[in-house]
């Protein structure tokens, strides 16, 4: 199980969390090709990869996790930044 | 090739030297890639065909698996797909000259809700006028076909009924590795292993060759079967796939008498069960839903699955659990697997299986084969297509993954 420190309520256990992925801006104008990759493409690297959880079962606030996703390591989190890091 | 793993016994298959170039060369030396070769030698008039695996043959998700096979999908795309893989089972072991232990003991899908009950009757109308085997049990028919299980009313998701495919089963994966590898190397299939793909040679956006870790490999065209690291070697062709990695968890317990003559899944309490020919339980579990190449999960995910086995089937209370492992699967938006074209001329693509590519061995390699020979997809996996996330003809199995992932 990860331990993931909230940057509001601090460390707490995945359990209290849910996943959201790569943060994505939407379009504001979109052809096919740009609205399926808003919808359908996420990036899956090996190593490290900036990600957003919830906090669930807490705050239920949003916030950025940078986490290796080959050893599951968090590197840090922090608030959420307008636009979310990560957005292609 | 010094390395001890990769020193199998000859009469299995040869371990030959790279040679420079190759019609058809396939990335990952897994089922889908050796299920691919095998029917390209086979099926197809190509002459020279090489997998490629960076570790040595079945390492990923063909030990990693559950082994559970079924062909009861929903949509109209997907149950000739699997249907046709079904078929291919129940002759492989002939075939291949090779006992897989395909057993056809029957697999149950437990409804706990009043959706599950309309969606699992669904499902078997669909299956039937598709010609695939499929039933509607009551629970005291599921207690009759599989004692174990719980029907008793006052659990928390009682059990409504049950959906039963008669030739669904299980087969041993090492086993048909074993089997595919000797067949193909047979076929005079070269299988590198220890050769990771480090690179691809590009020229006006069609595929010549691939760099390894044992040198330069031209190639005439170029097949990806990597599973959950498929989207790792299509970004080095520089073509982005749709497709998340995630780790699959499952567990086995050590060995019992037998208790268990079905493979029995539930969706909504999220374990589905099998017992091994050994007396192990081999139980499958969620996703860990976040994006990893660990090929390790969560405690609770485990957690979880044990609590819904013993709810379901209080006999399991004293079995002890043996061992644990994750695979990392390949999850696409609409859970239906993405085969063919991909924008790189000769270059193509079989990945997307998600959490449900054990049974798809034959047919993947079947229809991968007929893809990679004719530059052309199959008739039946024309409509899986990478272009289907841009016209928006999705193949959604999210329903019939009889576990929703």
């Amino acid at each position: 199980m990860l331990l993931i420190t909230c940057p509001y309520c601090g460390p707490r256990e995945e359990t209290e969390f849910r996943y959201g992925g790569e943060g994505v801006a939407m379009p504001e104008e979109a052809d096919d090709r740009t609205w399926s990759r808003f919808l359908y493409y996420r990036s899956s690297p090996a190593g490290p990869f900036t990600e957003r959880w919830v906090h669930a079962h807490g705050c239920r606030r949003w916030f950025t996790v940078r986490r290796d996703t080959l050893t599951h390591e968090i590197l840090d989190t922090t608030e959420l930044e307008e636009p979310p890091r990560g957005s292609p | 090739m010094t390395e001890p793993a990769f020193q199998n016994p000859e009469f299995l298959w040869r371990n030959p030297e790279p040679k420079s170039a190759y019609d058809v060369v396939i990335v990952g030396g897994g089922l889908h890639g050796l299920s691919t070769a095998y029917y390209l030698a086979k099926n197809h008039d190509v002459k020279s065909i090489a997998v490629l695996e960076r570790g040595w043959l079945g390492n990923g998700n063909a030990v990693r698996n559950t082994t559970i096979i079924r062909s009861n999908y929903l949509r109209d795309e997907s149950m000739p797909l699997y249907e046709l893989s079904l078929k291919l089972w129940e002759s492989l072991s002939a075939e291949l000259e090779y006992d897989v232990l395909f057993d056809q003991r029957g697999l149950l899908q437990l409804a706990h809700t009043k959706t599950e009950v309309n969606d699992a009757r669904r499902t078997v109308y669909a299956n039937r006028l598709s010609g695939i085997d499929a039933e509607w049990l009551e629970p005291a028919e599921v207690q009759e076909f599989c004692p174990i299980v719980n029907v008793s009313r006052s659990i928390r998701y009682p059990v409504l009924g049950a959906l039963l495919q008669r030739r669904g089963g299980i087969a041993r994966h090492d086993l048909v590795m074993f089997a595919l590898a000797r067949a193909a190397s047979a076929k005079g299939v070269d299988l590198l292993q220890g050769c990771e793909v480090t690179g691809f040679d590009i020229r006006k956006n069609r595929v010549v060759g691939v760099e390894t870790s044992r040198g330069k490999i031209a190639a005439g065209r170029v097949g990806l079967a990597g599973a959950g690291r498929t989207p790792l070697l299509a970004r080095m062709a520089g073509i982005d796939l749709p497709i998340q990695s995630t780790p699959l968890q499952a567990l086995v317990s050590d060995g019992l008498e037998p208790v268990l003559n079905a493979v029995v899944m539930s969706g909504l309490l999220h374990v589905y069960v099998s017992q091994a020919r050994n007396g192990g339980l081999v139980m499958g579990a969620a996703r860990d839903n976040y994006v990893s190449y660990a090929q390790r999960g969560s405690f609770q995910i485990l957690e979880w699955q044990i609590q819904a086995a013993l709810e379901l089937y209080p006999v399991l209370g004293r079995a002890h659990l043996l061992r644990t492992w994750a695979g990392i699967v390949d999850v696409s938006p609409d859970a239906s697997p993405i085969i063919g074209r991909t924008p790189v001329e000769s270059l193509f693509v079989n990945c997307g299986w998600g959490t449900g590519g054990f049974k798809a061995t034959p047919v993947s390699g079947f229809i991968y084969a007929h893809t990679l020979a004719h530059g052309e997809p199959h008739e039946l996996n024309r409509a899986f297509s990478l272009s289907r996330f841009e016209t928006g003809a999705l193949i959604d199995e999210h329903g019939a993954a009889a576990v929703a992932h």
